[in-house]
């Protein structure tokens, strides 16, 4: 393997992670839009695409702010569409876990699902690669989409609120969270899992507070892994 | 939308403060201790088990029609259903779903 810098790995990461503005610029001006037509400010519009930085669960909770959840529902429910994250961190503990702790603090922030899928590719492809090389990669991953997903917020923010009420947004949140879903329903057990939550999460409508969303969403979770480990069974 | 400034600034906080916490997990704080593999499957269907449950309502019963079912909206939601499933790809999935839901206004409303 050549010599690598940590400088030409930033470089590198830089240029896996250009292919994702495709995606994440769209998608920050989405939610701009969405924030903006719900009745939020560009503070605060601002405020959740810069201190959260995780779309779906970002217009999770924009979309129970708007029936009036209460803030605890708001805040279980939102974190919970985030809780992947956890895995994402472990999954990252083999190769960065040496790092110093204030360099894991600020990459902890920039965890999202494209700069994970990119580092852990290319961690598992050279593993013996050194410690800073490894970090460069990761922060060059995030160089160009993370500003890409701010500014985008705040030009989808500044345009929403120019856009007229006959332009249905109302339905830019089902349409996003649809074209979030379908790819990922890669597996039986992820068809499983997403049919048990519109199933039971339209059954249980009546239950106060949004209540019932969470119960379908923690039985989806248990009939996803219980298929997946009916499939590894079976195979 | 019925919350006051110091509530949606306070709902930002904590979201913010609860996915960081979720992100620095392993990593920052309990380190390499691989995680259970029952718990590593739960965690896998954590988007696929929340968001559809949270899209279906929108999807049959919207508001902008007064929540009821509304042609126009369900062939966008199969539309992006769809076109998501088969390319995979997210944008395309979001286009396909506004642009046979502007389609669809314009032909049935």
């Amino acid at each position: 393997m050549a010599r690598t810098s940590g400088k030409s790995m930033f470089l590198r990461g830089m240029r896996d992670g250009l292919p994702f503005v495709l995606v994440v610029g769209p998608f920050g001006l989405l939610f701009g839009v969405i924030g903006t037509e719900a009745g939020l400010n560009l503070a605060e519009v601002m405020g959740f695409t810069v201190l959260v930085i995780a779309g779906a669960s970002q217009i999770t909770a924009i979309s129970l702010m708007q029936e009036n959840a209460p803030i605890l529902v708001i805040l279980v429910t939102a974190l919970a569409v985030n809780l992947r994250m956890a895995m994402y961190s472990a999954s990252l503990v083999p190769y960065l876990g040496a790092a110093p702790f204030w360099q894991r603090g600020i990459l902890a922030y920039f965890l999202v699902d494209q700069s994970y899928a990119l580092a852990h590719l290319e961690y598992e492809k050279n593993p013996e690669r050194p410690l800073g090389e490894k970090m460069a990669y990761f922060a060059g991953t995030m160089m160009v989409t993370a500003p890409s997903w701010y500014g985008m917020t705040w030009v989808g923010a500044v345009l929403g609120e120019a856009i007229p009420d006959s332009f249905a947004l109302d339905f830019a949140i089902p349409i996003t969270f649809l074209a979030l879903i379908a790819p990922a329903l890669k597996t039986a057990a992820h068809v499983a899992a997403a049919t048990t939550s519109v199933l039971l999460a339209l059954a249980l409508a009546w239950m106060p507070y949004g209540t019932g969303l969470l119960v379908a969403a923690v039985c989806a979770m248990a009939v996803g892994a219980a298929v997946e480990i009916a499939m590894e069974k079976r195979a | 939308m019925s919350y006051s400034t110091g509530e949606i600034w306070g709902i930002i906080l904590l979201l913010g403060l609860g996915t960081y916490l979720i992100r620095l997990s392993f990593l920052g704080l309990i380190g390499d201790r691989p995680l259970p593999p029952l718990i590593t499957r739960l965690l896998r269907y954590t988007p696929v088990a929340v968001l559809p449950g949270l899209v279906a309502p929108l999807v049959l019963f919207p508001e902008a029609t007064g929540g009821s079912l509304e042609p126009a909206r369900i062939s966008a939601a199969l539309a992006t259903l769809g076109v998501g499933f088969w390319t995979g790809n997210i944008l395309w999935a979001v286009l396909a779903g506004l642009a046979t839901l502007y389609g669809g206004l314009a032909l049935l409303g």
